[in-house]
């Protein structure tokens, strides 16, 4: 009994591990970045509208932006980050919107540029897609786990009062050689 | 019985712990080779600021178009003022740069989100730079070549494909090295034709 304790409380750990990276990288606090700062951060935050202000425009610009990673911090787009490089891809990106090219389009830019890496979420496809499963898998796997030992331990003892010889094949059927010398 | 249990447990856990490990284990600034390798260099037009010396000297206010530079290798080192790093491979660059006068390769420094009197500032205390820094308007030069930092340095072969990326401080022996290799590379392509250093073959590269 000890032992599989043991074993649900692992499998949730695990499902938890997996599950947390993207909450912590969520919360890291903004870098220092790793270029000189012009700009101070209030007055970006503020918007900081550099050319004539096209509310549509900013828009559709911090949707992509907010999708994009700044190369020279930690975990933080090109949206959040006051970095010089930062803000210089956000207006690049703004300006490429603003010629025509459509969202993806410029995703596929900076793709071109810098790799998937800048990409903060990965495409969920190929290898990539085992990023979003294995954490859904471990859940239910774990749940399903915990599920079975919980009616095995309620479902058990009643058995067991019933019938020695009924409780003893019902539990070499589901669970295999655990106990044949108990 | 507990075999079995222990031996699916570890089946279970041991490439869980390998992956973790590796992951922590993973520089994440390390990203492998460049994705702009092998594929056509970005093309700029950037204003030269620090004209370089001698033979390499390119007039203050010139614009430098890489296209005007196809049949030559390349070698595009991208530097600040601010930059720790590019101190120690300055005096590594312009040296080598002095060496291969004559060879048809051409050294260009990119400056990276930094002023052109900073730039000089610092060219003159360092002792001057024998080949010629252009500017780099917003960065967008350095994002069109996928930079992250500073130094980096690219390496462009006579067709203007981006042949190797030196993320860090570059040395002699890379330099060496990957120019030798670039310019053997050309001169075994096109065998017939002498390689001159200045007269670039713009009309004849194909785009």
């Amino acid at each position: 009994m000890r032992v599989r304790s043991v074993f649900a409380a692992l499998s949730l750990a695990l499902s938890l591990a997996v599950a947390m990276p993207r909450a912590i990288v969520a919360q890291q606090a903004p870098a220092a970045p790793r270029d000189t700062l012009v700009v101070t951060p209030e007055g970006l935050r503020a918007g900081a509208p550099t050319k004539a202000t096209d509310p549509a425009l900013e828009a559709r610009t911090s949707a992509v932006a907010s999708g994009l990673r700044c190369p020279v911090c930690q975990g933080l787009s090109i949206q959040d980050s006051p970095s010089e490089l930062a803000q210089q891809m956000r207006s690049l990106v703004r300006d490429q919107l603003a010629a025509g090219k459509t969202d993806e389009e410029v995703r596929a830019y900076f793709i071109s540029k810098y790799g998937e890496w800048i990409l903060l979420e990965p495409k969920a496809s190929g290898f990539n897609l085992l990023v979003y499963a294995l954490p859904v898998l471990l859940v239910v796997g774990g749940l399903v786990f915990i599920i079975t030992l919980v009616r095995r331990w309620t479902v058990a003892p009643a058995l067991s009062d019933a019938s020695d010889a009924s409780d003893a094949s019902d539990r070499d059927a589901a669970d295999g050689d655990e106990n044949s010398t108990t | 019985m507990n075999r079995t249990r222990a031996f699916l447990g570890m089946l279970i856990a041991i490439p869980l712990i390998w992956l973790f490990a590796r992951g922590m284990g993973r520089d994440p600034r390390d990203l492998g080779p460049s994705p702009l390798a092998g594929r056509e260099a970005p093309g700029f037009k950037l204003a030269v600021f620090a004209p370089g010396q001698e033979t390499l000297a390119r007039p203050a206010g010139d614009t430098v178009r890489l296209e005007s530079l196809k049949g030559q290798v390349v070698v595009l080192n991208f530097w600040a003022s601010w930059c720790l790093a590019c101190r120690d491979e300055h005096e590594i660059l312009s040296e080598v740069a002095r060496l291969y006068v004559g060879k048809p390769v051409h050294f260009l420094g990119v400056l990276y989100n930094d002023d052109a009197a900073s730039g000089n500032k610092w060219i003159a205390e360092m002792g001057g730079q024998s080949y010629p820094s252009v500017l780099d308007p917003g960065a967008r030069t350095a994002i069109d070549y996928g930079l992250y930092g500073v130094p980096e340095t690219f390496f462009l072969d006579a067709n203007g494909r981006v042949a190797f990326k030196n993320t860090g401080p570059v040395t002699a022996t890379v330099l060496h090295r990957v120019v030798d290799s670039l310019i053997a590379a050309a001169a075994a392509a096109a065998p017939g034709v002498a390689p001159t250093a200045s007269a670039a073959p713009v009309g004849a590269a194909a785009k």
